[in-house]
């Protein structure tokens, strides 16, 4: 098998035992990337020269004979806003191209120890602010299935990468969706940890109390060994809960198990996506689950909610990309047109968008029927999903209403915004989600199927997320087809 | 009839304190003053992308101590996000709280003003770099450019807002003095004015007298002192009633205080105000402070300066007079109770103890010296006996503020070494004999005359003799002569 197909955890075990050197697996990748990535564009960096070093690194500690982790030797590409020490990161922003952060977020601090190599930062959407990867600063990211298509967002770089076999793994964020929704688009595994198992210190914030770092892979079990890794608390994040996630457990099977179906995310689904949720209801029937509707009637005001909260923490947090101390900085007469210029030229058009709609949302006589609001419809959604969850052990639905679109094909902003539709709410209620590939839905794009499960039920929504991907119901799901790389094509 | 006898001034205070942590608020950078500029910064208190705060605990004890001394309610708070540009401030928002503080309902009593000033709420905050604008205006628009020192960024605020329950300026200056000395107490901060650790904001506003509601306040910024608080507010009353006179109307704003012109000029008005768009801060949780840990700071404060005002009053046998409570309320500022107690528990009168303290030991103390508590009743004992005379007394603690010691060393080292009582007799003798005449007189009744012969022995002994003991003999002389 050539190395770039093994699972992660195949090649850890390789490196691990001496079978491969950690070296001959970065190569493996940065050849791929080298042949492909500009078919895809995943990747708005490629640590060629740093992968190579930390390579070496871990194959020297393996010739000493000491411990080198879990993930030893395995690649991962890393979205662009989370902070490497000397490495350039920039949120796909112009504001911030050039910033070299003088720190490591702990999630990196954490796979480097666990052996695992940084080999790129991948494309989003601005800030993270989309869904599908259009609205990079610098360039847009293509679906590796298709790449006519968007690889959804805003963690499309991510998404694509490991679909396109450019690393086994990639790490990306979800404020509203935008790990599982690319998933879904690109055919691979996407999951969205409960609020605060995963550190954000180093995490550049777009919505602070919905971001959430997440693991990509091509398989479910390869997503649990890296959320296991990443999943502890840090001191460094105050919102970082005293918990961890044993990967040990995912195998054991959904029989007995309640399963619901979200009536609320089954409005405006494509016949495609519906088709792949039906056969993976009967999956999970046939492997000895029960399966019912259920309403969580709160959850169609989540978008509404959304769109005032995550703005709203998104203009605060945006605030200091002013010119002054790191970043772009356009100088004008005085200080506020430093700022005013500053900030025209390094946001792109949907930054500014939501940085104005949040400035209204928490402007004085707009607080409360707006951002107060939109955190009682929050209240409202978590209340709902717990009673759900009294009924049930993990509910299920389309991840994305629809499979991949073409590029510019939803220039509407509000158009975009439904992408989001379904993986939303369960930003709001903090509790996790997870998307995995379950087939083929129209034009024979993949289609996801979410899975969610009450906060700190990793372990019960990977156990769903293995019995889908374990049926033998399961429909071949597309994958990549590059034009130089035929025997790729499903 | 002055303007200031036909209008009632109206004063509330917000007192910015910086606690004394050894680190910022949310962040391991240390908290030091004088530092090197931008020495003392990391990724956290220069907001950089992807930072996030951790809420220090010392600086949540320090502002429950403060809560506790201020008799406030102490409650679960919230931080919240307040948003405004500006360069000395990393993120672009402050952390502050908000509508949810963690101490509310307080209150400070004023011992000389004899009033109680309400505490509205104290809270806690982290403090802004700073900036200095070089160019003509000394503003930050039309500077050449701006230096900015980050080191003040994130070092940990208390702020402390009071009622508008003051009505002069006195006792607004009253009000931060006594805040001072209960912040110093608590070891909170170490209350210095003139390196920014206390900052003091003032709302003066004026009515006519007679008229119940309240007039337009005017904030006053760039109070570094207690006299700067002072002037201030009597500049600004008087220029409001100067308006108010005139048939005008004051304008809501912020002024800033020119120490060097003795003037308050507009800053920004009402509507030139920033809209804060305050919001709940995501990155931190609510602050809940338990029971017990409200209960272990209670535990930890040291006795406060309204009951250590009580103990001395107490003494003064519960009704001290006028100038008694202002010596008290000195010893107490100076932390000089202490000797004050220690001496009337020795058996020293308590009139004597205050006083020495709150006069002579205050002084010494005020210009940089120190006497050990027990030099302090051992000489006051002295005085009390008879031994030393008030000048010889004041003269020794002197000594021993200068140079330490002991009391006996000092008072040998002075010549103050009481003659015996045989010397005593036979210096009456002397000096009664060298002066017929004024003999004679006083045993003829002209009593006054007993302060020329204390005088005469002054002189021969050099000041060594203890004149009570010369006055005792002197008077039985005269009783054997008569006889």
């Amino acid at each position: 098998m050539a190395i770039v197909d093994m699972s992660a955890r195949e090649m850890a075990a390789a490196v691990r035992a001496g079978e491969i050197s950690a070296r001959e697996v970065v190569e493996a990748h940065l050849g791929e990337i080298a042949a492909h990535d500009h078919e895809v564009s995943a990747f708005l960096l490629v640590l060629e020269d740093e992968a190579r070093r930390r390579a070496s690194e871990i194959d020297a500690a393996i010739a000493r004979g000491e411990e080198v982790g879990p993930l030893a030797g395995v690649p991962i590409a890393v979205k662009d806003n989370m902070a490497l020490r000397g490495v350039e990161t920039t949120c796909a922003s112009r504001i911030l191209a050039g910033w070299r952060p003088p720190y490591t977020a702990t999630v990196l601090e954490r796979i480097e120890a666990a052996g695992a190599i940084v080999i790129g930062k991948t494309n989003l959407d601005e800030f993270a602010m989309g869904s599908s990867t259009e609205n990079s600063g610098f360039f847009a990211t293509r679906n590796p299935v298709d790449p006519s298509r968007v690889p959804g967002g805003s963690s499309g770089g991510s998404a694509a990468a490991v679909a396109a076999r450019f690393a086994p793994l990639a790490l990306g964020s979800d404020t509203g969706g935008s790990i599982r929704q690319p998933a879904s688009l690109c055919g691979v595994v996407g999951a969205k940890p409960t609020y605060g198992l995963v550190s954000r210190y180093g995490l550049i914030a777009f919505a602070s109390s919905l971001d959430q770092i997440g693991p990509f892979a091509r398989s479910v079990e390869d997503a649990a060994a890296l959320l296991a890794v990443i999943a502890s608390q840090d001191p460094k994040d105050s919102t970082s809960l005293a918990a961890g996630f044993d990967a040990s457990e995912i195998t054991s099977g959904v029989r007995g198990m309640r399963i619901g179906v979200v009536e609320e995310m089954l409005d405006g689904v494509s016949p495609g996506v519906s088709s792949v949720l039906d056969a993976a209801i009967a999956a999970l029937v046939d492997a000895g689950a029960t399966v019912e509707r259920v309403s969580v009637p709160a959850a169609r005001f989540g978008l509404s909610a959304y769109y005032l909260i995550a703005p709203a923490e998104a203009s605060s947090n945006l605030a200091r990309f002013d010119g002054v101390r790191f970043g772009l900085r356009v100088e004008g007469e005085d200080i506020t047109e430093t700022y005013l210029r500053t900030r025209e030229k390094g946001f792109g058009a949907e930054v500014k968008r939501r940085i104005m709609l949040g400035t209204y949302a928490l402007s004085a006589g707009y607080y409360d029927a707006l951002y107060g609001k939109a955190q009682q419809v929050r209240t409202l959604i978590a209340r709902d999903f717990a009673a759900a969850y009294e009924r049930f052990d993990a509910l299920i639905s389309p991840t994305s209403p629809t499979v991949a679109f073409r590029f510019g094909e939803r220039s509407d902003p509000l158009s975009m915004y439904m992408s989001d539709v379904c993986t939303i709410p369960s930003n709001l209620a903090g509790h996790p989600g997870m998307s995995v590939p379950f087939g083929a839905a129209e034009d024979g794009m993949p289609a996801g199927v979410q899975v969610f499960a009450p906060a700190l039920g990793e372990g019960t929504m990977f156990r769903v997320a293995m019995a889908l991907e374990a049926s033998a119901a399961k429909p071949a799901v597309p994958v990549w087809r590059s034009a130089a790389a035929p025997g790729g094509a499903a | 009839m002055s303007l200031e006898d036909k209008y009632l001034i109206t004063v509330g205070l917000e007192v910015h304190c910086e606690l004394r942590t050894a680190t910022k608020l949310f962040c391991g950078c240390a908290n030091t003053f004088g530092s090197p500029p931008n020495t003392n910064i990391c990724p956290v208190c220069l907001g950089l992308p992807g930072a996030l705060p951790v809420l220090n605990k010392r600086a949540v004890e320090y502002a429950i101590a403060i809560g506790l001394a201020l008799n406030c309610d102490i409650r679960r708070s919230v931080f919240a996000r307040k948003n405004y540009f500006y360069p000395d401030m990393p993120k672009d928002f402050q952390i502050s709280q908000y509508d949810e503080p963690i101490c509310v309902e307080g209150f400070l009593e004023l011992p000389v003003a004899g009033k109680r000033v309400g505490i509205v709420r104290a809270h806690i905050e982290e403090d802004t770099g700073k900036t200095t604008h070089v160019g003509s205006s000394g503003r930050i628009q039309g500077a050449d450019f701006s230096l900015v020192d980050y080191n003040r960024s994130g070092i940990p605020l208390v702020e402390i807002v009071s009622e508008p329950d003051m009505e002069s300026a006195d006792e607004a200056r009253e009000y931060v003095s006594e805040l001072r000395a209960i912040l110093v107490a608590t070891g909170a901060t170490d209350g210095k004015m003139e390196e920014g650790s206390l900052r003091v904001d003032a709302n003066v506003s004026v009515r006519r007298k007679g008229t119940d509601e309240l007039g337009t306040r005017c904030e006053i910024k760039n109070l570094n002192s207690l006299r700067s608080l002072g002037r201030a507010i009597q500049y600004e009353a008087r220029r409001q009633m100067e308006i108010v006179e005139e048939g005008g109307r004051v304008h809501q704003e912020t002024r800033h205080w020119n120490e060097d012109s003795g003037m308050t000029s507009s800053l920004r008005s009402k509507e030139e105000a920033n809209d804060y768009r305050y919001f709940p801060e995501p990155d931190l949780v609510p602050l809940e402070p338990s029971h017990e840990m409200v209960e272990s700071v209670r535990a930890t404060l040291p006795v406060l300066p309204p009951a250590r005002r009580a103990v001395l009053s107490e003494l003064a046998g519960g009704k001290p007079s006028p100038s008694e409570l202002e010596q008290i309320g000195t010893c107490v500022a100076l932390e000089l109770d202490g000797y004050v107690n220690s001496a009337v528990a020795a058996g020293v009168p308590f009139k004597l103890a205050l006083s020495r303290a709150a006069n002579e030991l205050a002084a010494l103390v005020g210009a940089g010296g120190a006497v050990a508590n027990e030099s302090f009743v051992e000489l006051l004992r002295a005085e009390d006996s008879g031994r030393l005379s008030a000048t010889q007394t004041k003269a020794v603690m002197s000594r021993l503020a200068e140079l330490g010691g002991s009391v006996e060393d000092a008072i040998t080292a002075l010549g103050f070494v009481g003659l015996s009582d045989s010397e005593v007799a036979a210096l009456v003798e002397r000096v009664t004999s060298e002066n017929p005449d004024e003999w004679s007189r006083y045993l003829a009744g002209e009593n006054q005359l007993a302060g020329f012969f204390i005088g005469a022995a002054m002189k021969a002994s050099g000041g060594k003799v203890n004149g009570r003991i010369f006055s005792a003999l002197l008077a039985g002389k005269r009783e054997v002569s008569r006889h």
